[in-house]
Order: C-alpha cells, then structure tokens, then sequence
C-alpha cells in the first residue's frame, strides 16, 4: 500500500481511509472484480478494438475527401465505447435481485421508447423509422434497448415456477409462456412497424429460444413451432410485408439479378470479402474500402471491410473471437444456479449468435440484408451501449451463480 | 437452473456452434476457395477518371516578360448536341445566357453556329460535339449561376480551363518562333501516351516553333482524380487524386525590344524594296551573340499575329498563313528560308584560298572579267581594279578575284572526281571550308523545321542528279536537245547534272549558283569568324524553370565545331569588314552612322538568282575589335545588298546600342542575366529591377511556390 503514501499525506486522513476501503472491496472475495470473467471483458475489448480499427480504416477516406476530420468517426467510436464500459460496470455490479426487479421497469421503458420511434419524435433512416433524435447529433435507436427488455422480461417470467410445491423440477407452466409470448409480442409488433425486419428477427427467435431453454415440455414447444409456421404462410399470402422487405428478403438469393437496387450491397460487399483472399489488403490500403463500393460498410457491412482488408485469417479470427464470446455467455449460463440468471445468459448468447449470424450471412451472401449490426464491430452508439450492458448482465450472473444455491 | 433446461443448454451450444462454423466454411468459400474471382470483379469496379488540364508553362524573354503565356479562366462552353435535342433547338437556352453574358443575342447566335460553305466568320470551326467556348475570363458570380441553375441553362458548361495569352507586340514580331498550339491528335495521344480529358479543346500542344521544341516541359503533368462510381453511376468516394502540376517557364534569350527592332527594321525594307518597284515578298533576319551562341532575335517577314490560333482556327485564316498569296507567314524565314548569301559568303572563299596554300597578304588581280570554260565571268558593273589585296578584294567586293581563285583551286582539286557519279566522290577543297564554317547542314537550333541550306558537294550533285534525273523534275524524260531554253537545261542536267564544273565553282566562290543558306545559318558563321573561330549550334532557349522557380534545366548552346582557320587571317578578315562599312560597298548605307561610338563591321551580299531581282544580303557584327552581336538580313527578290539589307541591319544596330535617336535595347551592349523567380510568383530580371507592368500571376505559379512551401 506505499505506492499511495505520500510525504503530505497522513495515514489517517478520511480521503486514505475511503480509499483503503474501496482497495479492500475490491480485493474481497466476493468482490465484482475478482468475480468477473476477465476472458470474456478480454473478448469484448478485443472486437471493440477490431471494430475502432475497422471503422477508422472504412471511415477515414471519405471524411478526408469531404474535408472533414478524418478521425472523427474513430473518436465517436472511442466514446461510444467508454460510456458502454461505464454502462457495463453499472449494470454488473447489480444483484440478480435487483435485476429482476429492474425489468418491469426496463421492459417498459423500452415499450414507450419504441412507441415513440412511431410518433413524430422519430427520424427514418433507410426505409425504417427507428430512431430518435435527441438533437445535437445525438440520436438514440429503441429497438437496441428492446432486445434487452425482451430478454430479461422473458427471463423474469419464465425463471417463476408454476407450482410452488414443487420448485426443484418447475418446469415453467402455460401461464408463465402465455405470458412471456404475450409480453414478448407487444415490441415485436412496434418493431415491426417501424419497419424493422432484422431486430425483429432477432427478438422472435430470443422468445423462442428462451422458452425453449426454459425447460418447456417438448410439444409444446413442437406446437409453438407450427404456429410459427403457420403464421409466416399467413403473413406472405396476406401480403403483410412491405415491397422493399420482400424484395430484402429474397434479392440475396440472386443479388445479381437487380445490381443497382436491393442487391448492389449485397453483391458488393461479397466482391470485397472475396477479394480479400487469404491475407487481404492490409489496414488502410483498400481501394474498394476508400471508394465506399459498400454502403454502409462502418455499420452494418463493417465484416466486408473486415473481410477485404484483413482477408481470410481477419475473417477467421473475428469468427472466432465472436465464438468465445458466445462460449462465455453459454458457460455463464450452464453455471448458473438460479433460472433468471441461467436464461438472461443464454438470451444473450442467443441475441449475439442470431445477430452475428443474420449480420456476417448477409455481408457473405446467404442472408438477407436487413439492418443489424455486427454486436460489439459496427459503428453506433446505441448497439455499443446494449451490448456492454449484456456484458454487465453476464457478469452480474456470473457473481452471483452461487447466491441461490440450497 | 432446473434439470429441464440443461439439454436445452447443450442444444443452444451445438446451435451456436453449427451458425459459427457455417459462417467460416462459407468465408473460406469467399475468399480461398473462388477469392481470385472476386479479384477480377473487384479491379473491374467503376472507376471514373477525371483529368485536369494543366496551365501551360509561359515563354518569357530575357528579361523575364512573357512573350506567350495561360491563365487560368471560367470559360462558358455551350455543347451543341444539347441543345438541338431540346424542343426550340436550344433557342431559349441561348436567350437567357446572352442575358446573362451581357452579349448580344445576334453575336452568341453567331458564334455557336458552325462554319460550314456559306457561313461567314464569326462561326465555331471546331467539332461540333466540342463545347464551344462564348465566354473567357468570366467572373465566378456567373459561372455559379450557369452550374446551379442547370435547368435553366442545359447544355451550358462553366469550366476552369487553361486559355492561352499572346503578348503584343512582341509575340507578333516572333510569331513563328514560337510556333503555335493545336488540339492533340488521337494518333499524338496514343504515340505519347496521353490521357484523355474528354475535352478537346483542351489537350492542345505545340506543334511548331518553340511551343513543339519545349512541348515536354511547357505541358506540365494533368491531374488526375480517380472517382468510384457505384452502379447507379454516383460518385462513392475519390480513389486517388494528383493535382496538375503547371509546366515549366522557358526562359528564352529573346530580346524583346531587340526582336521589335528587328522585325520593324525588316518589314520597313522589304516595304521600301516593294515601292521602289520590286516583287519582294519575303525575308529573315537574325541577331546572335557572338561568344554564346544565344539568339536576340528571328524576324520573318511577313508576319502573323499568332492569337488567331486560340479557340480554334478559321479556315481563312488558315488559308492565308499558309497559302502562297499570303506569303507564307506560317514560315520561319531565318531558320527555314534557304536564299543565296551572295558576297557574304566570300568571307570563306578567302579562308580557302588561304587554306590551299595563298598568301593572305599577297596581290590579286581584279580585271572587270575573267574567261573561264570558254564563258566569260564579269564583276558587277564591270570594273576593272587592276591588282589588290585580300582586305580591298572585300571591301570593294571585287568578284573576279575570286572567280579566278576557284578556278586555279577547281583546275587541282581531283579533276578526275569532278564526273563520277557516287556519294563518295572527295570533298571540293573550297567546299570542305564552306562545310567546317557550318553551311550546308543545320545548325541544330532548338527549333523543328529548319532548313539545312546547300553547298555543292560532289556528293551533293550527285544525289540531286539522282533525284531529278529519271525522277523528281524527270531531266531525261522532259529534256530536248534542240527544244526550248528550259528544255535544253534540262538534256544538258540529264547529261552532266552530276558533274561539276569549273563554271559552278567559280560561282560558288561568289555565293551564288547552287549555294544557299538560311540567315541564321549566315549569323553563326560570322559569330564564328567574330569569335576567333567557335561554331555554335544557336540556342532560342536559356532555362527551364519550374513554377516553384527552381531552375530544372539550363541551357547552353553547344559548340558544334571550330574554324579550320589561323587566328591572324580571321583577324584579318575581320579587319576587312570594318572595312567594307567605312570605305568599301556598306559606306554609304552607314554614311553618317556613329563608327566613332560602336564600330560596326560587314559583308554586303546581292546574288542574282535567274529569272527575279537579287537577292539582298547584309551580314554584321560590333564592335569591331571585340564583337559581342552579330546581325544578319537578307531578303530575295529585292535589290543590291547596300541599299536594302544594308539600311535596315544599321537600324537594328541603331536599336540594340541606342544610337542615332533611338532608346538602347541594350544599354552599353550588355545583356541582362538570367531573370529568377520572385516571391511573388513573378519572373524578375537579373538585377532585381521591377518588373516590367506584364502580369504573369495567372500561372498559378504563385499558388504553386506556397504549396511547395
């Protein structure tokens, strides 16, 4: 402890002692430091950092040509990224009971801040109006927040057992899953107003996947499965989908069938991942990346940048960091004692696998294009908040995995 | 967790596990497996290049002004094709911008309007698919207005583009040294390997004059931006982008007021030839300096202002520098105009007869003829002078001394070579000097086209034999031993144009016959005899000089050969010459004219040509003891050497020294340095005077010097 004491200093002044406390904390066993899961904060600063890089490299050549601050996409990336550890250190030093607690309230903050995308208060960007602007250049996207809401709602619901006698092998009953798909289905259907087909996606298969992780009888889920099916027919033969959405949907099959609409990014972006072969261009050194062939290649296309100036072992590698993220969240689940924290992990290792999945398939061409960032890589404020949140869920989990153990 | 969940757990792994492992089979698929492919695809994107014209280098003179140089200016361009498309052919569009333009309706209309048969001047007589330019120099306010409002005013370009400036008068007065520009042929672009601009009248280069010696250096590199372009065709981003780097200065050693001088003093004799009655038409002069070989000035006559070269030439204008009637003012007469030196050349018959063995201060007969070949060779006039030296032979121009000279020298000279019909029959004695004082061959002057004179070589004849015998003018088809005069010529040429004959050498001697010269060509060899013997090839240009005013190249006339002539029979020449101007044939056109201040020594030169009046020669240099300039004019066709040539050579003396009333182009004879760069972007003499009220800003090159700052 010398490395604080001073010459000016006493020992016993309230400022050292503060400190002495908080070292002390810190250091105790049970302290959030020494319980959180250094590999997976390891992971996550590793893809942020790729991501700076990636967004600073596709950014860069645009802002010098408009003579704008060429760095000026890095230094909101690199805030983004502070104010999302901050969130995350908030968010993980909570306790599972306050969690749980918090999730009504996060649930229907979430709910109003997508009914508010619908109203004036909305901007559209790209077809769909899911964003806020909160004036200055700030804007704020709902439906990041949502998948959070969607999660530990669903999670809060499905973790009550249905029969009180029994809690060792509570399965979760009907009412527990009429409930977490009713309350499930309330933003779905504002985020399908929006029109917002890839968070969509994303929050059906995170109700879904939840149930099913929660233990639910095998039938019921094979049930819930048809009606799925079932309602997919019923939307495409009622024509419930706008134009642009099915022309998303199936321009990837054939994206040159129509190279200057739906298709042109989809068909692109495959040109520059493919063109970056095994070792790829090198950082800064892309043409395709500086003659913006890609729309949006800091945001929702950043693999294409990943994928033509870093090449195949580029590609690979944030394959696999995106992996052990996703391993992370799984192992936090499978040690969880409790049923809140074990389904609030694997909500999240479902939401990232679905949005890496949904976000590189498309960049890659076996996915339709809709507007979902690669979790932790892409340029933006609000999905780089959510996600080091999840973190902080993850982490809190992880913390109190022995809490409720009999 | 509850024991149901734990399988699930197992399943959400293998799930997650499979999502991730499909994404890596399919990258490698991307980018191992079928990565070259994409390769191709990526490097056959749309790029788009754009090419900036860059501001042509000026040429300036020796002290800096500039003679040509460009700007940079808003051009209005109107493109034809766009307008005929819209439904009133354009007619509103032109409306409008003639009120914008402030310019009348009548005038625009006129001149969009393409020249064809029946169309007079003002139309366009360029491409019609080439914007035609209305408006140059216009100011930014209406080039915005032009831009912004495209609905209003389609087909109406307003474009930065390079445009070319004459200086006058002096780039009148050199108007063929300095050549001109023309738009860049395909054929030009590929063997150069140019770019493109897509605007033809931009790529324009230099196709005579200085403007095609110095082409390289006076273009300046475009710029070049590399745009992507996405499939809809917008603009997603710059690849690359170069900024045009504006061509070089050439500094050339062009005297302007001298060159002024020369041209005026040229004009004004052929003027006075032609009201005293002859058919006088055209001439050259040349000022060189002696000990470097640096032209002061080319004049030709006629002149042409050369600013009817920009925005494209008409075609009668075309037709009148070109054409006969017109004189041919495209011609470079100095350098190109090949006359007959007459007297002047017998400044080397004497360093011949020296050469083969004849004291230079031996006694010479001058009767009034001499019988050589059974034809009799008289002086002009007929004077009978008895006997004299070298120095009266000159100053008097006796001519059959040295008709008897070549005859003497011809009679030794390999008789036997005189009829053999081979290029490599031996050099003539007499010849073989005319060679080494540099005639016969170009001088090698940094300027395209120049002519290389001609001294009758036995070589010479025969190929010129070879050439008109059975071809060319066909001697042996069209010749009659009994026809007519011309006829008769020409059986006689079939029979014996190839061989030489005592009667040719004889009038060699003289300057006349198959002997001629261009004046340039007659400068240098009386700057070499001025010099003590260095023959220079002459130079128009001194430096290159980058816009950022480094100097990238000097230029120093290299020395293409030395007199095989002693010193003292120079000197002694030399010494003749002045001479000729205080008491021999030029006396009387320098009656009156300051010796005393500069000496000014000469050869007056009139060779008769058949079937025209002489032609009329007047070769200088001052001062006498140590010359600095030489100063060359002849003009055919006009009269006696003295009274044409003569005359006006003493104006340009008058104009270079500041004598007799006139202001010194050269005050005290002596040349300013070389002009530098000065911070302001402006090319400054030597001295660091002021410089002269000719703003050269719109180079650029001020831009230029703080960018590379």
């Amino acid at each position: 402890m010398s490395w604080v004491s001073g010459q000016s200093r006493s020992r016993s002044s309230p400022a050292w002692l503060a400190l002495r406390r908080l070292a002390a904390r810190a250091a105790a066993r049970d302290s959030p430091l020494r319980q959180a899961d250094w590999l997976l904060l390891a992971t996550v600063l590793a893809l942020t950092s790729l991501g700076t890089l990636m967004i600073w490299s596709a950014t860069q050549p645009a802002l010098l040509a408009q003579g704008a601050n060429p760095h000026g996409f890095l230094l909101k990336q690199l805030l983004n990224i502070a104010l999302g550890l901050v969130l995350m250190l908030v968010v993980g030093s909570l306790d599972a009971r306050q969690l749980r607690l918090l999730a009504p309230v996060v649930y229907g903050l979430s709910c109003l801040g997508l009914v508010a995308v619908l109203t004036p208060l909305g901007t559209i960007v790209n077809g769909a109006k899911s964003w806020i602007s909160l004036g200055a250049g700030f804007q704020i996207e709902p439906s990041e927040f949502a998948k959070l809401s969607v999660i530990v709602i669903s999670a809060m619901l499905l973790s009550q057992p249905a029969a009180k006698t029994r809690p060792a092998a509570a399965r979760p009953g009907a009412k527990a899953i009429g409930k977490a798909l009713g309350l499930g289905a309330v933003p779905i259907l504002l985020v399908a107003a929006e029109p917002d087909l890839g968070v969509m996606i994303v929050l059906v298969l995170l109700v879904v996947g939840l149930i099913a992780v929660s233990g639910v009888r095998l039938r019921w889920l094979a049930g819930m499965v048809a009606a799925g099916v079932l309602a997919v027919t019923a939307v495409a033969q009622l024509h419930l989908l706008k134009a642009y959405q099915i022309s998303r949907l199936t321009s990837f099959l054939n994206p040159s069938a129509d190279p200057r609409g739906t298709g042109y990014s989809a068909a692109q972006s495959k040109i520059a991942i493919g063109s970056g072969g095994l070792h790829g261009t090198g950082l800064f050194h892309s043409q395709m990346v500086a003659g913006n062939f890609v729309p949006e290649q800091h945001t929702d296309f950043i693999f294409a940048v990943i994928g033509n100036e870093l090449g195949f072992i580029g590609s690979t590698a944030t394959l696999g960091l995106l992996a052990l993220l996703m391993i992370g969240a799984l192992r936090i689940a499978t040690q969880a004692e409790d049923q809140f924290g074990m389904l609030v992990a694997a909500g999240i290792a479902i939401w990232f696998a679905v949005q890496a999945f949904v976000n590189i398939g498309m960049t890659v061409g076996i996915m339709p294009v809709t507007g979902l960032p690669l979790p932790f890589v892409s340029y933006g404020g609000s999905a780089m908040f959510a996600d080091m949140i999840a973190v902080g869920l993850l982490q809190s989990v992880r913390r109190h995995r022995n809490v409720f153990a009999s | 967790m509850i024991p149901a969940s734990r399988p699930r757990l197992v399943v959400l792994y293998v799930v997650v596990a499979a999502l991730l492992l499909g994404l890596a089979v399919r990258v490698w698929y991307l980018q191992v497996k079928t990565g070259t492919s994409y390769v191709a695809q990526a490097a056959s994107e749309r790029v788009r290049e754009v090419i900036q014209p860059p501001v042509r280098g000026p040429i300036v003179d020796d002290n800096g002004a500039p003679i040509v140089d460009s700007h940079s200016e808003l051009v209005i361009s109107v493109s034809m094709p766009t307008l005929w498309r819209q439904a009133d052919g354009g007619a509103a569009v032109l409306r409008r911008l003639s009120g914008l333009l402030h310019m009348r309706h009548r005038k625009l209309l006129d001149e969009v309007r393409l020249c064809t048969v029946g169309v007079s001047q003002p139309c366009w007589t360029g491409s019609p698919y080439q914007p035609i330019p209305v408006a140059e120099n216009v100011p930014a306010t209406i080039g915005l207005q032009v831009l912004e409002n495209q609905r209003l005013y389609r087909g109406v370009t307003a474009a930065v583009q390079p445009v070319t400036h004459y200086r006058q008068p002096i780039s009148t007065a050199l108007a063929q040294t300095i050549g001109y520009l023309q738009p860049i042929t395909a054929a030009e672009l590929r063997q150069q390997g140019l770019p493109v601009t897509g605007f033809s009248g931009v790529d324009l280069v230099g196709q005579a004059g200085l403007e095609l010696q110095y082409d390289t250096a006076l273009r300046g590199v475009p710029g070049d931006t590399k745009l992507a372009v996405n499939a809809a065709g917008q603009v997603t981003g710059t690849l690359s982008s170069v900024k045009p780097r504006p061509g070089d200065y050439l500094v050339t050693s062009i005297n302007s007021a001298v060159q002024q001088d020369a041209e005026r003093a040229l004009a004004s004799a052929v003027q006075r030839s032609q009201l005293a009655g002859s058919a006088v038409s055209k001439g050259g002069a040349a000022v060189v300096m002696t000990t470097t070989g640096r032209i002061l000035a080319l004049a030709s006559y006629p002149t042409y202002n050369p600013s009817v070269w920009t925005g494209g030439i008409s075609r009668g204008e075309f037709g009148r520098l070109f054409g006969r009637g017109g004189g041919e003012p495209i011609l470079d007469r100095p350098t190109q105009g090949e006359y007959a030196p007459g007297s002047t050349w017998k400044v080397t018959s004497v360093a011949a007869a020296v050469a083969a063995g004849y004291p230079i201060n031996g006694s010479y007969q001058c009767p009034a003829a001499v019988n050589i070949g059974g034809r009799s060779y008289a002086n002009d006039g007929n004077p009978s002078l008895g006997a004299m030296s070298f120095y009266t032979a000159l100053v008097q121009s006796c001519d059959t001394v040295f008709y008897e000279l070549a005859y003497q020298i011809y009679l030794k000279d390999h008789p036997r070579a005189n009829d053999v019909r081979s290029p490599h029959a031996p050099v003539q004695e007499m010849q073989k000097m005319e060679l080494a004082w540099g005639f016969g061959r170009p001088t090698g002057v940094d300027l395209p086209g120049e002519s290389p004179g001609s001294v009758p070589t036995r070589a010479w004849l025969y190929y010129l034999w070879k050439d008109n015998a059975h071809k060319g003018q066909d001697w042996c088809k069209n010749g009659r031993q009994n026809g007519s005069y011309i006829q008769q010529i020409e059986w006689d040429d079939c029979q014996f144009g190839n061989v030489w004959t005592a009667g040719q050498a004889v009038i060699a001697a003289i300057g006349q016959g198959y002997v001629s010269v261009t004046p340039l060509q007659l400068a240098r060899a009386y700057a070499a005899l001025a010099n003590g013997g260095t023959v220079y090839s002459p130079r128009l240009g001194e430096a290159l000089i980058s816009p950022a005013g480094k100097v990238v190249r000097r230029i120093t006339p290299p020395v293409a050969g030395h007199l095989p002539v002693k010193k003292s029979v120079l000197a002694y020449i030399r010494h003749a010459l002045a001479g000729v101007v205080t008491s021999g044939t030029a006396a009387g056109a320098f009656g009156g004219f300051p010796l005393g201040r500069v000496c000014v020594a000469g050869k007056t030169g009139t060779a008769q040509v058949n079937g025209t009046q002489s032609t009329s020669v007047f070769a200088s240099f001052a001062p006498c003891d140590h010359p600095r300039y030489v100063v060359v004019m002849m003009i055919p066709n006009s009269g006696y050497g003295a009274e044409v040539s003569g005359p006006a050579v003493r104006q340009i003396w008058d104009g270079i020294y500041g004598l007799e009333g006139q202001k010194a182009a050269l005050p005290g004879g002596v040349l300013p340095g070389m002009p530098r760069l000065n911070q302001a972007g402006q090319l400054v003499p030597a001295g660091g005077q002021a410089p002269r009220p000719s703003p050269s800003a719109g180079h650029g090159a001020g831009q230029g010097r703080k960018r590379h700052r």
